[in-house]
């Protein structure tokens, strides 16, 4: 069962989050050099540090499952690419309209933190084709464990390689994170940082939930109308037999 | 685990010297690359940062397709199944297989580097050194990342199709230290010194990655 | 805006508002996506309860 906390979880993100953005929009100053506009950092970085933390959350569930060969860790591990991915999105749409706003282009090459991201982004599509073109249910989980290993060990390295690649080019002038950020500023920042988190969790549960209700149909299915009434499957998504 | 590496690296090796098929096919490539970003960027000829990236994309590109064809042979000709069979060390194949890529990846570059060289190369090389180290850290990365890619694609059925979008952007991180450390040769600014280090760091990580998954793609 | 009344936003207000707003188009994607799997388990949770009556209904008839 995945529903159980699922109330109280959206509750929690419902208010933290709610309570991250109004601290961002009333409580925080604005900031000196970027005025109103930084208030984009207030959606745009949590969202990237929680789709990074889902990417490697994920890695850690393929390792689970080639360990122990559990079909449930595959199920997590997939689930929590596709959260990321999503995120990942908003991460991507978000910092360029940020890009554009302070430096008049949709897109910079400077920003080294969302250039990676992008790669980043871009390698973790070819997660869910992978699983499509992959036949043998066995197998796939497998291959898809092994890729997401790989890539959550990459993750880290990317961003070591393209940060230092362009540090040359420009001052920071982003404050992001913990560097330069006014108290008060820090405050709204970690309200909305934890809001991001809970969104993520309950989001990753809310999934999570809905594959095993509809692995549960499925199998009520074969019990009330034997396997002539099954329906065929759509998705490359892992299967839950034994729940 | 020593005789078995060698029994597989000898029979990669000795298919594509009684049929060629990778290596001349991958040389192919980058000459035509060059001649392509002869007229694609209409110079005469390229020097710094622009020539490394000339040279890098192209190498990089031939890479993708020597990875792509890596394990075909074994598996249109049941060589992967045979391996699967036999109750060898996996990490063995890992190896060999490796191994193999780095081969072939040289061999490429020993007819590409001075085929850049003569057609597209406006200033002479100097500190040739630079291009030799970082040839060397690349090819490794290449090829412990390049097993990995092929193995993971070679049972899907988009197999032509996933090479290169898994292979491009893992192997992003490493282009961009191979370009800091030969631009130099071209006439490009010096980068920091410490990016060697950064591709070793690199090459390990992917090595101890390949090693530590490379099982599971094997078990049938 | 109450607080905001005799202050002017800046004219790059504009770019915040769409930042926020993609964050919320997306959330509501979400709750499309989920509104049309729901609506999926509705149906079929209705119709393997149709088999599940007809099965009883079967067996009382039987043992009648």
């Amino acid at each position: 069962m995945y529903g159980t906390r699922l109330r109280a979880l959206s509750i929690a993100t419902l208010i933290t989050l709610t309570g991250g953005f109004a601290l961002a929009a009333f409580y925080a100053p604005e900031d000196a050099d970027q005025g109103f506009m930084q208030k984009i950092l207030y959606v745009h970085v949590p969202l990237a540090i929680v789709a990074l933390c889902g990417f490697v959350f994920a890695a850690v569930c393929a390792i689970q499952h080639l360990r122990t060969g559990e079909s449930r860790w595959d199920l997590r591990s997939y689930v929590a690419i596709h959260m990321s991915l999503i995120f990942g999105a908003a991460v991507l749409i978000t910092g360029s309209i940020w890009a554009r706003a302070s430096w008049g282009h949709w897109w910079v090459w400077d920003e080294p933190t969302l250039v990676s991201f992008l790669i980043v982004f871009l390698l973790y599509a070819t997660y869910q084709p992978l699983r499509f073109s992959i036949e043998d249910r066995d197998k796939q989980g497998r291959y898809a464990s092994v890729f997401a290993i790989t890539a959550g060990a990459f993750v880290p390295l990317n961003f070591l390689a393209v940060r230092m690649a362009q540090s040359y080019t420009h001052p920071r002038v982003f404050a992001t994170a913990n560097g330069g950020l006014e108290p008060r500023m820090k405050v709204a920042f970690y309200v909305c940082l934890l809001g991001m988190a809970l969104l993520y969790a309950t989001l990753w549960k809310y999934e999570m939930t809905s594959k095993n209700t509809s692995a549960q149909i499925k199998r009520l299915r074969r019990r009330l109308a034997g396997d002539e009434g099954a329906l065929p499957r759509r998705s490359a998504s892992p299967t839950l037999e034994s729940t | 685990m020593r005789n078995v590496v060698n029994g597989v690296l000898r029979r990669d090796l000795r298919i594509d010297t009684r049929t060629p098929q990778v290596v001349p096919g991958m040389a192919l490539f980058s000459i035509s690359a060059f001649v392509v970003f002869h007229f694609a960027l209409q110079q005469r000829s390229v020097s710094g940062n622009l020539a490394a990236g000339v040279l890098w994309v192209t190498l990089l590109l031939a890479a993708v397709l020597g990875i792509a064809r890596q394990f075909v042979a074994d598996r249109e000709e049941g060589g992967f199944e045979g391996f699967l069979l036999a109750p060898v060390d996996r990490t063995a194949l890992l190896v060999a297989k490796a191994t193999s890529l780095f081969l072939f990846l040289i061999a490429l570059e020993i007819v590409a580097v001075p085929a850049f060289l003569i057609m597209l190369l406006g200033p002479s090389p100097q500190e040739f050194w630079r291009l030799l180290l970082a040839l060397a850290l690349a090819d490794l990365g290449i090829a412990f990342v390049g097993t990995l890619v092929g193995a993971l694609a070679v049972q899907s059925r988009a197999r032509d199709l996933l090479v290169p979008l898994l292979a491009l952007p893992l192997l992003i991180p490493l282009l961009i230290g191979a370009v800091k450390i030969s631009a130099p040769v071209f006439g490009g600014p010096v980068a920091a010194a410490r990016w060697p280090w950064v591709l070793a760091l690199y090459d390990l990580v992917f090595g101890l990655v390949a090693y530590a998954v490379f099982d599971f793609l094997l078990e049938d | 805006m109450i607080v905001g009344a005799d202050v002017t936003l800046p004219d790059n207000a504009g770019y915040v508002v769409a930042a926020y707003l993609v964050f919320l188009v997306l959330l509501l994607i979400y709750v499309v996506i989920m509104a049309t799997k729901l609506s999926r388990f509705e149906r079929e949770l209705t119709e393997l309860n149709e088999i599940a009556e007809k099965r009883d209904e079967e067996r009382t008839r039987s043992a009648a």
